[in-house]
């Protein structure tokens, strides 16, 4: 046996600096787990200062005699290489495993072993850790706002009913793919319209707008069937036209009174909140952002002057204000702005406003992706006489969405993240739910649960949003 | 020229249609302030605010004009900005780094991080550490000093007033610190273009801007004294510190939520700057002779840079535009007391949301002109 320098842990007397080093590395965990779990100091007897430290150092030298590289130990060469590279490193990654050990038990406690689950008071919540009885009283309210119990069937029906027709795509046979498309961008919403419009409202929610919609639908539909060589000045005209005919000839607003369902109360949007509202309003703005946003994207993009500054124009506006502005402004500005017998919703004014503000969003990642696509497609398109559109729509289009699939979720992901600022407006979805609860006198004091638990929902599903996007920018791969 | 009718239809059609819009929106504004009896101007930014701010940089009361307010608000946003923008850069700079870290540890931790306070929303988290956490803090009777200076209690972080005397003459030898920096780095390129010696610039640099406002003080009759906040008791149950600064709760739960958020985005847009250096790269330095700290300094992070920057300037817009959600927690913010106050009572709805947004408009549009001009500075000059 050679001789043991303790400075220079060496392969030589491997097997010494290995115990010595190990044994010392695990007594200051233990020590640290000891001191933060059951709450005994075994370093107690030692100045106050030293006791603090001690673990640290004794760690600090265990990790330093076992750095031994090369030492033909499978598992000690990993650990060498994951987190005991050098002095530095090895303090980090005590420093972390202590911060752990330590957080660990008030965190337990706090969410599970402390806090009361059972009964429906104030009362049960007597415990030091949180209270789930609070969470669980104000559950509804959380997911519905102030909808009326009796009529919540009707929420849970239509989304239940939205998320079957909406993963349609994943059973759709080889015959009916190619009308995925079509059917994922005009009949789903049109459907979820519906649903919203005549069973979740059951009233007169929308009028002037709901002529908007319908309009555009119809138009959008009827397109199809229009030789490509008018669609342009189609869609300029007919839309409005159809509009105004619905508007003024057909739909008397007695008729959409008719149309609704009967024995279905009306539920005013004011009563509207909750998690469903969250969910309802980031999927309509979805909806309307991405086309507007791609409108935009090309109209920054094209070779007309006038409707190129008018997009950067749009874009940098929306861009540079923040969204609680464009609220206010959709709240005490934009009623300004309208005829006074045009009535406007103020969760459809607050749809809107989010729509054109993340559509100036969506217009700048669009405008990335065609950037980032050689002339080369555009050349090839145009080779094969292709118009505008159709080289758009079926050479450059795909591929330029493609490449955005991150920036695209990104901003989906704000979407769904603004959605609190609505309170602006004096909607209420989960967070404004959560600061009514907190102020109800019967419960004070429960803040912290409400939160931790509306942060929760939000971490599940932003973080499925954005694994699901990775997922997607993976299946969409492809290598040029 | 050739104008064809294809090329003007289009365009035409585009603006008649936007005018046509925004003249139906301002025919009906009209109207509807015709009937209303309200009267458009922005004379009323003369006029007496009678409001009061909680908190203000520059003095203010109810008898300054609306002007006055708005500065207040601008301010304010532009305090919680400066302030956000620098601990979130610290700490982005951090968890990026910490984000290639060959220490597992490190790394899933600073990975933990990213993920955690990036998929919540910060309404969310500014409404957690304002009604939740801050107000777990102790009253100011119980307040335990840290560093036996700093007092952070539920009404808010007490910390010491700087009390300068002659501090312009400070404040000059910092300009001429940086002003000196800047020649010698000049001189110093010139010199190793020319000459290809080296001159330790870094170490005349952190000489210099310690040397020259220490000689301020030393020379320049400069002093500087602490006025340290002392417990006050007002009535049997109510205490307040007097002397130092005092820092509100909105004020930190806000740059604390806002800084937590954007660095989670400053730590990814600089995790892939560092990436996205080639390794290639950082080898082919090396094996020309450069040391490890010159292979930083000169190769990566010139190209690093280059990556960072633009993506972060964002975060940096964002943050500042975040900082219109203080209204939510009543920290005096612009969107607060001009927005929010002001247009309450002079009920000039289309005058101050304009002004708040063209403001903000303002700001952002300024910097990313800015940012364009670096961009295409630093852009690789392709031959």
């Amino acid at each position: 046996m050679s001789k043991v320098n303790f400075l220079k842990p060496d392969k030589a007397n491997l097997n010494t600096f290995l115990y010595l080093g190990t044994f010392l590395f695990f007594i200051s965990i233990f020590d640290v787990f000891l001191n933060s779990f059951f709450n005994v100091n075994l370093t107690g007897f030692l100045p106050n200062f030293l006791s603090f430290l001690l673990p640290l150092i004794l760690g600090f030298i265990g990790l330093y005699f076992i750095r031994i590289e090369y030492s033909g130990i499978k598992n000690l060469d990993l650990l060498n290489k994951h987190i005991n590279t050098n002095n530095f490193n090895a303090i980090l990654s005590l420093l972390i495993i202590f911060i752990i050990i330590k957080s660990l038990p008030p965190i337990l406690s706090w969410f599970v072993i402390d806090a009361s689950f059972a009964g429906d008071t104030k009362d049960v919540c007597t415990g030091s850790g949180a209270c789930w009885t609070y969470i669980k009283v104000w559950m509804r309210r959380f997911m519905y706002g102030m909808y009326p119990n009796a009529e919540q069937w009707r929420i849970n029906l239509s989304f239940i009913s939205l998320v079957l027709l909406g993963s349609v795509g994943y059973f759709a046979t080889d015959r009916f793919k190619k009308y995925l498309t079509l059917y994922y961008v005009v009949i789903y919403p049109l459907i979820a319209f519906l649903f919203i419009f005549f069973f979740i409202s059951g009233g007169p929610v929308f009028f002037d707008f709901s002529y908007g919609i319908i309009a555009a639908i119809l138009s959008i539909i009827i397109g199809f069937f229009i030789p490509s060589k008018f669609r342009f000045y189609y869609f300029l005209i007919v839309p409005i036209l159809l509009y105004i005919v619905l508007k003024y000839f057909i739909f008397f607003e007695e008729y959409i009174e008719l149309g609704k369902l009967d024995g279905l109360n009306w539920v005013e949007t004011g009563a509207w909140g909750g998690l469903s509202l969250t969910f309802i309003i980031s999927f309509f703005c979805l909806i309307f952002c991405f086309p507007i946003g791609m409108a935009f994207a090309l109209g920054r993009r094209s070779g007309f002057p006038l409707i190129r500054y008018i997009s950067v124009g749009f874009i940098e506006f929306w861009r540079g204000v923040p969204l609680i502005t464009v609220l206010f402004m959709s709240a005490v500005m934009f009623p300004m702005f309208l005829p006074e017998d045009f009535f406007i919703d103020k969760l459809v004014r607050a749809i809107i406003a989010i729509s054109l503000f993340e559509a100036a969003y969506v217009a700048e990642v669009i405008r990335g992706g065609l950037q980032a696509l050689p002339r080369g497609q555009y050349e090839a398109a145009k080779s094969l006489g292709m118009g505008y559109w159709k080289m758009h729509i079926f050479v450059i289009l795909p591929q330029a969405l493609k490449l955005v699939i991150p920036g695209i979720a990104n901003t989906f992901l704000a979407l769904v993240k603004d959605t609190p600022l609505i309170f602006v407006v004096g909607l209420l979805e989960i967070v404004g739910m959560l600061n009514l609860a907190k102020t109800n006198p019967k419960w004070l004091g429960f803040a912290m649960e409400g939160y931790v638990f509306a942060a929760i929902i939000f971490w599940i599903i932003c973080y499925a949003m954005s694994k699901y996007s990775y997922n997607l920018e993976q299946k969409y791969k492809t290598d040029r | 020229m050739n104008f064809r009718l294809k090329d003007i239809v289009p365009q035409l059609i585009t603006v008649i249609a936007v005018v046509l819009i925004f003249g139906f929106f301002t025919y009906n504004a009209q109207i509807n302030m015709e009937n209303r009896g309200i009267d458009f101007g922005y004379g009323f930014l003369s006029q007496e605010s009678s409001f009061d701010v909680q908190f203000s940089l520059i003095e203010y009361d109810g008898s300054h004009s609306y002007f006055r307010a708005y500065l207040v608000g601008l301010l304010n946003t532009i305090l919680v900005s400066v302030i956000g923008i620098i601990i979130a850069t610290i700490l982005g700079v951090i968890v990026g780094v910490a984000r290639l870290s060959p220490n597992y540890l490190i790394n899933k931790f600073a990975a933990f991080y990213v993920e955690f306070f990036r998929n919540i929303p910060l309404l969310l988290q500014i409404f957690f550490w304002y009604f939740a956490a801050l107000r777990a803090l102790p009253l100011p009777q119980d307040a335990e000093a840290m560093f036996g200076v700093f007092f952070l209690t539920i009404k808010g972080l007490y910390v010491p007033a700087f009390i300068w005397q002659n501090f312009n003459i400070f404040f000059y030898s910092i300009v001429a610190a940086v002003i000196a920096i800047i020649v010698i780095r000049i001189h110093a390129k010139k010199v190793q273009e020319s000459q290809g010696k080296q001159i330790p610039v870094f170490l005349i640099s952190i000489g210099l801007i310690f040397i020259l406002p220490l000689l301020s003080f030393l020379i320049g009759g400069v002093s500087l004294s602490f006025e340290v906040p002392v417990l006050k008791q007002l009535a049997t149950t109510s205490f307040i510190y007097e002397g130092g600064v005092s820092l509100p709760p909105e004020l930190i739960a806000l740059t604390l939520s806002l800084s937590l958020y954007t660095a989670t985005f400053i730590a990814e847009c600089v995790r892939a700057g560092i990436q996205g250096v080639g390794k290639g790269q950082k080898e082919a330095a090396a094996s020309i002779g450069l040391t490890p700290n010159q292979v930083l300094k000169l190769v990566i992070m010139p190209q690093a840079l280059r990556i960072i920057i633009p993506p972060t300037t964002n975060q940096y817009l964002n943050l500042t535009k975040n900082s219109s959600l203080a209204a939510a927690i009543a920290y005096p913010d612009l969107v607060l007391v001009f927005a929010g106050t002001a247009l309450m009572q002079t009920g000039k709805a289309i005058e101050i949301v304009s002004i708040t947004m063209f403001t903000y408009l303002t700001l952002s549009i300024s910097i990313s002109i800015l940012m364009n001009w670096y961009n295409k500075k630093i852009a690789i000059q392709e031959k």
